[in-house]
């Protein structure tokens, strides 16, 4: 029973170009997008080209005692896809197929390797969108979206991911293949298992087919800019903007440090003394936007805020451009960049922005944060060097007491990314006993033999030894 | 450090990339494999392995880092502001180091580093080319056997006289309002001599001096580009010298070619910066160098010596023109300022048309894998006739042009101008 047989099965089975054993290739799947973690060679990778291949591998895997860890893009930012005790990676990007647009249930069924965008780019001939909207549109997949359940810059009015997943096929550990829910806007037909399996990580199941609601694309849109002198103005508009009844589908903030690093770096026209920017979009009807945007103009004034809005496509472009320069500007200043995603309810997005303040001056760090107000997912990125090991062992205290603050003001550790192996020990933290027990218990009823992604959100093995 | 003397000259580049996966969006080889080594990410991963001694350099691992189509896509688009390009040049200098060349890419690349011997080989197997090649057309042809082409690919035949033997050195204009030298690059000479005749028309049309110094030859990029740096430095010092001599003379140096311009402009320096007496002077080169297209638009351009084209055109921007030289809106500019032009801009005017010099040799399928994708492009942009800047993306783009018998053909920007002077 050796790594060389499984292999050998899985080529008979998969067919050669549907196995990576070359070790240069392996060293290509040892980790993902996220900072800070080991890497680790998984010791196959393979291709299936469909469900039943997927269900070959997981019988392999069975056989062989191997783990098996599915990736789509590799893009996550909790070490999900890391192949942390070798075996099997299953890269679903040869299932990539959009099988469907319903546009009379509204509705699209995906293979799991589509590209977000190209969901999208197929939508939109409907004149319907996919509202998820992570960073990572334009590489991420769907498979690995929905496993992360990931968030984005409309989560505010549209949502996240698991709130457009109707329906899955999932291989099951036990090489089962199983579907819930399906085209229908209701069904109470028994456990929510699609809400089980959205957001699971590749820990429970592995998803092999999708089927998303899409809405229609809105009419209208109307992007606007505002600067505010100080944090709490800011904070307070995006309240404010909430208590007028608007919910704007974009709602983004970007703090002293990074409005100063997106101004060095692009140039963009953004005023370097404001202490934070809000990007607002309100997008629907026409009538309906117009006077939403009005209330948003009043709410930010009322703050002591100024505030600009894009008259065409181009300053709309140029206002988006500015957002979108904030990874990127910050990215440079340092060649480390360590992005946390710990949220808070919305109302206490002031509290949380001041902490992280706090918290990188008496570390001694630099923090810029920017991230997704309106629903309280902020970004707290730390600027640092991995070669140096003191301003690490900073970060990672930093890190911790973010998790820390962002906890005891009722959030969460992580709003979009994941526990994977990054958070996996300050679960405890926010789960508690009983609530570890009972995580545990799923992916031991589950899958018993800890195959799938095995060390990723809770460990079994602790608890064994 | 210089990229050419190890990966250690990178270490920075590596540890700027996040690992966010950026690059998968862009990459034109990576949307055809969706495997992981063939994106940027994986290659970066790759270098840093190398580096810090898990892997070691092997043919198996070179091929690696063969695998892209030095595009300049991923560093357009890489948030980190990764300089992918120079890992990737170190990467493969640092395998030929250790494991030396493939025997095909040495007997290639020895002789396009010794000029006489090159030129006196391209002139016999011009006479002897159809022995090896049936020609369809005037511009076409189709190898009769596998000399290390794909059977169904279309070249161009060799010049029977290569252009620099066709055109005096010096080209005078009364008057003149500027004065440059003209480094033709070998697909000119030897390929597209043609494009060579139309860079001397337009260029006398505007009342521009022309010096084309004889004892030029390759620029050294295909072996820069290989990783065989050290065969490509007394090619880049000769070109140093050769023009840095007539630079004082000329107000530019100009190519008609993306990769030659990022030879001189990015590659000397780089290379030379530590070679006594040339570092300097590589720089006062690399000043110099200019695009044809950009030269003309800050002459500037004169509309007016042309007449309408009968063919609606589209443009394709050859990578290292475009994202290396940063030449995008200068040809776009001076095509559109001419009367009567119709402009139908494709979809993705920057995407590689997978052509990448030597790597469509070695990677034949790939290479036109990606090309599918630019004529469909071409196709949906409704255009009769296709203009790009550089002679390889223009061979490539009339060899997929021709395979899947679509009416358009593709001409250098300076052939087309040169073909609606309103003066002949």
């Amino acid at each position: 029973m050796s790594i060389a047989q499984a292999i050998e099965a899985l080529r008979r089975e998969l067919g050669d170009e549907n196995v990576i054993t070359a070790v240069e290739d392996l060293f290509c799947y040892s980790y993902d997008a996220t900072a800070d973690l080991p890497e680790q060679r998984p010791d196959v990778v393979v291709t299936p080209e469909n469900v039943d291949q997927v269900v070959k591998v997981v019988k392999i895997a069975r056989q062989f005692h191997l783990p098996v860890y599915p990736r789509g893009s590799g893009t996550n930012l909790s070490g999900g896809t890391v192949p942390v005790k070798g075996g099997i990676v299953l890269s679903t990007l040869k299932m990539n197929r959009i099988l469907e647009i319903d546009p009379s249930n509204l509705t699209a069924t995906v293979q799991p390797g589509v590209i977000i965008q190209d969901l999208n780019n197929a939508a939109v001939q409907y004149g319907l969108i996919y509202p998820p909207d992570p960073g990572t549109v334009a590489t991420a997949t769907m498979g690995g979206s929905v496993a992360e359940c990931s968030g984005g810059l409309r989560g505010l009015k549209y949502g996240v991911t698991r709130h457009y997943v109707m329906g899955l096929e999932v291989v099951l550990a036990s090489g089962e293949v199983v579907r819930y829910g399906g085209k229908t806007v209701k069904n109470v037909t028994g456990y929510d298992l699609v809400r089980l399996f959205t957001g699971s990580e590749g820990t429970l199941g592995i998803i092999t087919e999708i089927i998303v609601r899409l809405i229609p694309a809105p009419q209208a849109r109307e992007t606007m800019l505002a600067g505010f002198n100080d944090l709490a103005g800011a904070g307070n508009a995006v309240a404010g903007i909430i208590g007028a009844k608007v919910i704007p589908a974009t709602l983004e903030i970007m703090d002293r440090v990074t409005v100063e690093t997106v101004e060095n770096y692009a140039r963009v026209g953004l005023p370097t003394d404001a202490a934070a920017v809000l990007l607002i979009e309100v997008d629907g009807i026409p009538e309906v936007v117009k006077s939403e945007a009005e209330a948003v103009k009043r709410v930010v004034v009322q703050n002591g805020g100024w505030i600009k809005t894009a008259e065409n496509d181009e300053e709309r472009e140029k206002l988006w451009s500015a957002r979108r320069a904030a990874l990127p500007a910050l990215a440079r200043r340092k060649p480390t960049t360590i992005l946390e995603d710990a949220t808070v309810p919305r109302s206490k997005i002031t509290d949380m922005l001041l902490a992280l303040e706090d918290i990188g001056r008496r570390y001694n760090l630099v923090i810029g944060t920017f991230g997704h107000a309106g629903d309280g997912n902020l970004h707290p990125t730390i600027l640092a060097d991995a070669r140096d090991e003191e301003e690490m062992k900073r970060v990672r205290g930093a890190v911790e007491e973010i998790f820390r603050t962002a906890l005891n003001l009722g959030g969460t550790l992580s709003g979009e990314h994941g526990i994977g192996i990054a958070k996996k020990k300050f679960l405890p933290w926010e789960a508690g006993k009983a609530g570890m027990q009972v995580l545990k218990k799923i992916k031991q009823a589950l899958d018993p033999d800890n195959l799938l992604n095995p060390g990723k959100i809770v460990d079994l093995e602790e608890d064994r030894a | 450090m210089s990229i050419f003397n190890g990966l250690a000259a990178v270490e920075e580049e590596i540890l700027k990339c996040m690992k966010c996966g950026n690059c998968q969006a862009v990459c034109p080889l990576y949307k055809e494999s969706r495997q992981e080594p063939a994106v940027a990410r994986g290659k970066i991963r790759l270098a840093a392995a190398v580096l810090d001694g898990r892997l070691k350099p092997a043919e198996t691992l070179a091929r690696r880092f063969d695998l892209c189509l030095t595009c300049l896509a991923c560093v357009a688009t890489c948030p980190s502001g990764v300089k992918v390009d120079r890992i990737i040049l170190a990467a493969r200098t640092a395998m030929v180091r250790e494991k030396g060349l493939p025997f095909i890419k040495k007997t290639a690349f020895t002789g396009l580093s010794r000029p006489h011997l090159f030129d006196l080989g391209i002139k016999t197997a011009a006479r002897l080319q159809g022995v090896f090649f049936k020609r369809l057309e005037q511009e076409k042809m189709q190898p009769r056997f596998p000399l290390g082409l794909e059977l169904r690919r279309i070249v161009p035949p060799l010049a029977s006289v290569p252009f620099r033997d066709r055109v005096a050195e010096t080209h005078k204009v009364e008057r003149p309002a500027a004065t440059v030298a003209f480094f033709t690059g070998c697909m000119t000479n030897y390929l597209y001599p043609e494009i060579g005749q139309a860079t001397l028309r337009v260029l006398k049309a505007h009342g521009v001096n022309v010096i084309i110094p004889r004892m030029q030859h390759c620029c050294g990029a295909p072996l820069l580009y290989n990783g065989a740096a050290d065969m490509a430095r007394e090619m880049a010092k000769s070109h140093v010298d050769l023009f840095g001599s007539i630079r004082a003379r000329a107000d530019a140096i100009i190519t008609v070619c993306g990769t030659c311009g990022e030879a001189f402009k990015h590659l000397y320096p780089e290379l030379l910066d530590t070679t006594p007496g040339y570092g300097k002077k590589a720089r006062e080169v690399a000043d110099r160098i200019m695009d044809i297209t950009r030269f003309l638009y800050r002459l500037p351009f004169n509309p007016n010596l042309f007449r309408a084209p009968e063919l609606s055109i589209t443009y394709h921007q050859p990578c290292h023109l475009g994202r290396g030289l940063g030449v995008v809106q200068e040809p776009l500019s001076i095509i559109r300022s001419i009367a009567g032009v119709i402009y139908q801009p494709l979809k993705e005017p920057g995407r590689c048309c997978g052509n990448a010099g030597s790597f469509s040799l070695t990677h034949y399928d790939l290479s036109y894998r990606v090309l599918a994708h630019k004529l469909r492009d071409i196709k949906s942009s409704g255009a009769q006739m296709v203009i790009t800047g550089c002679p390889a993306c223009r061979m490539h783009l009339n060899d997929g042009l021709t395979q899947e018998q679509m009416p358009q053909k593709a001409v250098h920007t300076i052939e087309f101008l040169a073909g609606i002077l309103a003066e002949r």
